[in-house]
């Protein structure tokens, strides 16, 4: 009993000290990580000037792409509120009667898809035509009003989205009075398609300027390895390995892309900032409640994790190219 | 310890440094190297610290044949090397403490034992009161002191000099090279190359002599 006390004792002891020993290594790993984490912010502050041109330079490459994403969002919020625009042109034949078309009107107003009706009588659209067109006395010419009445409606919002609007339009096309029924948003599906068009030059701004930045970042790094040139050398001849020399320029560009991201992201709040007031003024001449919003929470997120993200990839590519070439002699 | 086997280093461009060097220092063994300068002394040094890989013959390190080592594993290899230098190498950006606890950073000691371990190194060489001096604010001889104590500080069983006195007057040079006796006295192997061929003989230790890269003598015996 007393002996397999002794040794039950013995195997805790044999386990604790090891355990701690696991347990200092594991401490002092992350305790160097974290030197050389906040170690590698130390001796970018002591350059300040050339730490900030780097990241004002970084700061800007990035604010650009955001801050027009910015502002693309802002115009398709904007053009949002242009669906209401839609509207659907119903031609009837011309041998539809007078009482008929009423009726349509009614049906078509009691559908919950439909905001609005508007319609236009033959004798009507003949008087805007003869107005409009300047071509009347050729109209005169005929024996009869050539044109059909028209039936303009406006669907609710909900339905006003160009696919909704189609399918719309499609059982519109099944009464058998309609001639022809025709959307009327060619010129927002112009606007969508010149947007997505900004939004696609956006995205290949924001990647080569995304390329830039890494390249910005590989020089200064290159510089910093170049400078740091006989320390590198010594660790090797005393046995450092390659991770280890390598760390604090990695952590050098997590600095430098998070800072710069930091940049961008103050820019980016400075422009909207300037230019929310005479936006809301231009937006209240047209009695709209528009304002102009900035970066959302996931955009900031966003925006600092791929400045980060750039910074290690640029110090990664410089580190690992210009490591090797260093060697003692 | 160290044994070298018909080892031939030839750089590019056809100068031949080494030629069919064979000799074998023991464990715990003192040795010093000795030749004209460009004799192949530096390069010798640079073959076991694996600075430079031999062109024929072998090296062998502590059992370990460095033909074999590859690129990625030489860290770990030279952290059971101390090496000094003539130009000592230290980093001027960092305190005496800092300079000589590199090795034990780099090997993942525990701060108290990083503390521990420098002070001790530093009381060996005579230098606990200028831990937190700079490397300028010292003389050459409490420099080539504070190389020697980041050299040993990890306690590496092979020790290697290149022209540790070269620099120094003759009474520092003694000074340094009863240093390099008291490592060897506790089981260190040291290798010491050398021109100061009166401090040499007058210490008695081992002494091998290149001449255009060839191992004309060897004193002792092994």
């Amino acid at each position: 009993m007393a002996k397999q006390q002794r040794e039950a004792g013995r195997v805790r002891d044999s386990v604790s000290p090891s355990d701690r020993a696991i347990r200092t290594r594991v401490r002092t790993y992350l305790l160097r990580h974290a030197q050389v984490f906040f170690g590698s912010l130390g001796r970018l502050s002591k350059t300040p000037f050339s730490t900030f041109m780097t990241t004002m330079v970084i700061g800007i490459a990035l604010a650009l792409p955001a801050g027009l994403h910015v502002l693309l969002q802002n115009v398709q919020q904007l053009s949002g509120g242009l669906d209401s625009a839609t509207q659907i042109s119903l031609f009837l034949k011309t041998d539809t009667s007078e009482p008929r078309t009423q009726e349509i009107v009614k049906r078509l107003r009691k559908m919950s898809e439909v905001r609005q009706v508007d319609y236009v009588s033959r004798q009507q659209a003949l008087e805007e035509f003869t107005r409009l067109s300047g071509f009347g006395d050729a109209l005169k010419a005929l024996d009869q009003n050539p044109l059909p009445s028209v039936i303009v409606v406006t669907p609710a919002l909900r339905h006003a989205t160009p696919d909704a609007a189609e399918r719309l339009l499609a059982r519109f096309k099944l009464f058998k009075e309609v001639d022809l029924a025709q959307l009327d948003m060619q010129w927002i599906q112009r606007l969508y398609a010149i947007m997505d068009i900004v939004q696609r030059g956006v995205q290949i701004l924001g990647v080569i300027l995304g390329l830039g930045v890494v390249l910005v970042l590989g020089n200064t790094i290159r510089l910093a390895i170049q400078n740091r040139r006989d320390e590198i050398i010594i660790i090797k001849l005393i046995g450092g390995t390659d991770a280890f020399i390598r760390r604090p320029f990695l952590y050098s560009g997590f600095w430098y892309g998070f800072f710069g991201s930091l940049i961008a992201f103050l820019l980016i709040s400075l422009a909207v900032n300037a230019l929310s007031e005479p936006v809301a003024g231009l937006a209240l001449l047209y009695r709209s409640q528009f304002s102009l919003s900035g970066l959302n929470a996931t955009e900031v997120v966003l925006l600092g994790g791929t400045g980060i993200l750039l910074g290690l990839l640029g110090s990664w590519l410089a580190v690992g190219r210009h490591l090797r070439d260093i060697e003692p002699t | 310890m160290i044994r070298f086997s018909n080892v031939n280093k030839r750089y590019t461009g056809g100068y031949d440094a080494l030629v069919g060097v064979n000799f074998h220092l023991a464990p715990g063994e003192m040795a010093f190297l000795t030749g004209h300068s460009g004799a192949g002394k530096s390069t010798l040094l640079k073959l076991i610290a694996l600075l430079e890989r031999a062109s024929r013959g072998q090296v062998v390190i502590n059992g370990q044949n460095l033909d074999k080592v590859s690129r990625r594993r030489i860290p770990y290899i030279r952290r059971n090397i101390g090496i000094i230098f003539q130009d000592h190498r230290l980093l001027f950006d960092r305190t005496v403490f800092d300079n000589v606890a590199l090795p034990l950073i780099i090997s993942g000691f525990s701060s108290n034992e990083v503390g521990r371990r420098v002070r001790a190194a530093l009381d060996k060489v005579n230098l606990l009161r200028k831990e937190k001096s700079y490397p300028v604010m010292l003389s050459g001889g409490e420099q080539q002191r504070v190389g020697i104590a980041r050299a040993i500080v990890n306690k590496p069983p092979i020790l290697l000099a290149d022209e540790p006195t070269g620099n120094l007057d003759p009474e520092l040079s003694e000074e340094i090279m009863k240093l390099f006796e008291q490592f060897n006295q506790v089981g260190v192997t040291v290798l010491i190359a050398s021109h100061d061929l009166a401090l040499i003989s007058q210490m008695g230790h081992r002494v091998l002599t290149l001449t255009k890269g060839k191992l004309t003598q060897d004193s002792g015996a092994s």
